[in-house]
């Protein structure tokens, strides 16, 4: 069997009319001045585009339909993500759709039932799962008593501030558990906002002590670490879409200013230093979007398998390094036009590093897999 | 009559059998890995022997018409075939230009005279094929070409250079593209395509030292060197149309070939598994952090080509720049594979040092050289850079 393994590759007719319309879409109502607009606002997206977002049937395309989704499965969601990404179109919908799939995956029947109408209707949720810097630790320190009240803090909760409902994971009983939070459940002061790099992104940490959760809103047993495993390789591969859209709309603003900026009396696009590193852009990029539509193919709604697993990590790895490559250059490229906040060259090395930071970085994904391949 | 997956699957199982039945048992030299590697009278002897015995067991040119020597069937027939040489690692079907160039063409649009006189010499291996495209001041820019033909009653006198010219040693015909009127108002319609005899007085080849200390190349000379006038291919002026049909076979976007293995291919498996038994700080080099990191970026690499050729297949993921993967694929393989060999070197230690020809190199110095075979690909049909204007040209817009 070759190290190379699984190279499946598929994409429905359902997805090719999405990637279109969500395109379409964010082309439309997300131009870079709009983008622009929501760098200093509190929630960081317009709730009038999101409701019609949500309209569209974005927030539940993931969901099954006797939950009010459509059913179509994550895979659906990766072309939406895309071309957001695209369009630097800042939104909970990630947050949200993660917040979905792990109480789809961990939850009862009963809690999907009760929980879930509301997010395919467009309530944002989120996922606390941070409590330090560090992705590649396990432990959880935020306790769930026994009488099932909170002890604990979580840190960069992603658009906290807007969540109607958190997903937590805690320590209960010794154990690893998920525990339901309704944002009204909150306490004075119990967010503190992250001033972020990336200005189209919002998150917190967020305090949770004193916080009683009733039963019916907690999730035990191994399904529960299963579930919480899956959704972070979910979510590096929604973040991995996110910023592969983001690295093709870097690449495109590089190629229109090498076309129209002169200097020493030529467009600088015909300089070779310039070119070559443009052309390795398109490259990488071309990786990143078939890792990511290779791991679209891979997931579903059961339990990810190993090749998703691999799948989902290298999209990520490589989004991530691409993205990064492409926002830096993307900088130096527009000389000391690029040096400014005026010049858009700067979302993209923010959203880049962002990114990043976003579900483990690369080499937290390559050190995975070289346990996966080679061992 | 197309074949049915039936078929197939029966002809796959007796083809399998056979290359594992008749896989030649390690000749004690290094094998070419590709059709550009062919150095020395063993080497040659060897492939053309092999050659022979696939085609005589019915396992090449499958597609090709039966009169010609071929088995007159459905292509798919050659593919599994093909697959099969793949997968159980048999030598090369070394007579590339032949049975991937020359022959397509001849069977497009050749004379019935010349599909009798040549097409079975392809497969048989009897008749090595190389071609004279390259010239010394012209390396990418073909329409330059300057090697003079001029027609003398019934014969044609060449005059020139060519460089570059694979197996020219050991060939008896070139595909030949030289210049029949130096006054055409474009260039390319000055331009002929011969079907040259290569062992007739005036033609002299000398091979080509590589990098490698071995030979696979030659520069090759026309001193009023005489041909018969029938070798003309077509008319007089059609040479560049030829010229680009024959890169169109060439680069495989056009069907026809005979089949057959062109070249051995080395995977990110391969270089994994060398590194059995090597050691860094005390125990295996696999276990290496650094290492780690850099074998799951070569792994990812080849990933990313494979996948790439998937999705180039699908047209609502292609729809940013259209053409970008199959335009950047030469650029982005071959540079991938020298850095591949590259990495499998460096990770030997101090074996790494060692070259062909030592007892105690690794796999016989096979990495060491196939790193710097690994140029041919990177310089040959295109240096990387000028691929890179090519994709940045082509595909990005970019100004020249």
């Amino acid at each position: 069997m070759s190290v190379v393994g699984n190279t499946a590759l598929k994409f429905s007719e359902e997805q090719a009319m999405l990637l279109d319309v969500a395109r379409q879409f964010c082309r439309d109502k997300s131009p870079i001045a709009s983008v622009r607009a929501q760098l200093e606002t509190e929630t960081g997206f317009d709730a009038g585009l999101w409701a019609e977002m949500v309209s569209l049937g974005w927030a539940g395309i993931a969901l099954p339909e006797s939950v009010g989704g459509s059913g179509m499965g994550i895979a659906t969601l990766v072309p939406v993500v895309e071309a957001m990404g695209r369009a630097m179109l800042g939104t909970p919908l990630i947050s949200s759709a993660l917040a979905a799939q792990l109480l789809l995956r961990a939850g009862s029947s009963e809690q999907a039932e009760r929980l879930l109408p509301a997010l395919a209707e467009g309530a944002p949720a989120t996922i606390a799962l941070l409590e330090d810097a560090d992705w590649g630790s396990d432990s959880v320190a935020l306790v769930l008593d026994e009488k099932g009240v909170l002890q604990g803090a979580k840190k960069y909760v992603p658009d906290a501030a807007v969540a109607s409902l958190f997903v937590v994971s805690v320590l209960h009983r010794g154990e690893l558990a998920l525990a339901v939070v309704r944002a009204d459940q909150l306490g004075e002061g119990a967010l503190r906002s992250n001033t972020l790099i990336d200005q189209t992104k919002r998150s917190a940490n967020v305090d949770f002590s004193g916080i009683a959760v009733a039963e019916n809103n907690i999730i035990t047993g191994p399904g529960a670490a299963a579930a919480l495993r899956d959704v972070r390789l979910l979510g590096a591969l929604l973040v991995a879409a996110e910023a592969t859209g983001s690295a093709g709309a870097c690449l495109d603003t590089i190629v229109e200013y090498l076309k129209t900026r002169k200097q020493f009396g030529k467009l600088i696009g015909s300089y070779q230093a310039l070119k070559h590193p443009t052309v390795d852009i398109l490259t990488e990029t071309d990786s990143a979007r078939s890792f990511l539509y290779h791991a679209a193919t891979l997931v579903g709604d059961s339990a990810l398998d190993t090749d998703a697993e691999i799948a989902c990590r290298m999209a990520k790895a490589q989004a991530c390094q691409t993205l990064l490559y492409a926002g830096d250059r993307a900088v130096q490229f527009h000389g000391g036009m690029g040096f400014t906040y005026d010049c858009d060259a700067q979302l993209y090395i923010r959203r880049a590093q962002w990114s990043q930071q976003q579900f483990g970085d690369a080499q937290h994904h390559r050190k995975r897999l070289a346990a996966l391949l080679l061992d | 009559m197309s074949a049915s997956e039936k078929e197939l699957q029966e002809f796959r199982v007796e083809v399998a059998a056979w290359m594992k039945e008749n896989n030649p048992a390690d000749p004690g030299f290094l094998l070419p890995q590709t059709f550009m590697e062919v150095g020395d009278e063993r080497q040659l002897e060897f492939l053309r022997e092999w050659q022979h015995k696939v085609w005589a067991a019915g396992y090449l040119g499958m597609a090709w018409p039966k009169e010609y020597g071929g088995g007159g069937v459905d292509a798919a027939f050659q593919g599994v075939a093909d697959q099969e040489m793949r997968r159980n690692g048999v030598p090369i079907c070394f007579n590339v230009i032949g049975l991937g160039w020359a022959g397509p063409l001849i069977n497009d649009i050749g004379t019935e005279q010349e599909k009798a006189k040549y097409l079975k010499g392809i497969l048989t291996a009897e008749d090595v094929w190389c071609q004279g495209f390259s010239e010394p001041e012209h390396g990418s820019d073909l329409g330059s070409a300057q090697t003079r033909a001029v027609r003398d009653g019934d014969e044609y006198v060449l005059n020139g250079q060519k460089i570059w010219t694979t197996m020219g040693n050991f060939a008896k015909y070139m595909i030949l593209l030289a210049r029949t009127n130096p006054d055409a108002p474009r260039k390319y319609d000055g331009l002929s395509y011969f079907l040259s005899p290569m062992k007739v007085p005036g033609i002299e080849t000398r091979p080509i030292r590589k990098i490698t200390g071995e030979f696979g190349f030659t520069e090759t000379f026309f001193t009023d060197a005489r041909i018969p006038a029938d070798c003309l291919m077509g008319e007089e002026g059609q040479g560049w149309k030829i010229a680009m049909q024959t890169l169109q076979y060439e680069r495989g976007a056009e069907a026809g070939a005979a089949g057959g293995l062109a070249m051995v291919r080395v995977t990110v498996d391969d270089m994994i598994r060398q590194l059995e038994g090597v050691n860094r700080d005390g125990e295996s080099v696999l276990k290496d952090p650094v290492v780690r990191d850099q074998l799951v970026q070569a792994v990812m690499e080849e990933k990313a080509m494979i996948l790439g050729e998937r999705r180039a297949h699908i047209g609502a993921l292609t729809t940013d720049y259209p053409g970008s993967l199959p335009l950047s694929s030469k650029l982005r393989v071959s540079e991938m594979t020298r850095r591949m060999r590259q990495l499998a070197i460096n990770l030997q230690g101090a074996e790494g040092a060692l070259y062909v020809g030592d007892a105690e190199a690794r796999q016989g110095g096979f990495w060491q050289r196939a790193y710097f075979n690994s140029f041919s690909a990177t310089i040959g049909g295109g240096t990387s850079q000028v691929q890179a204007n090519i994709v940045a040209e082509h595909i990005l817009g970019l100004p020249k």
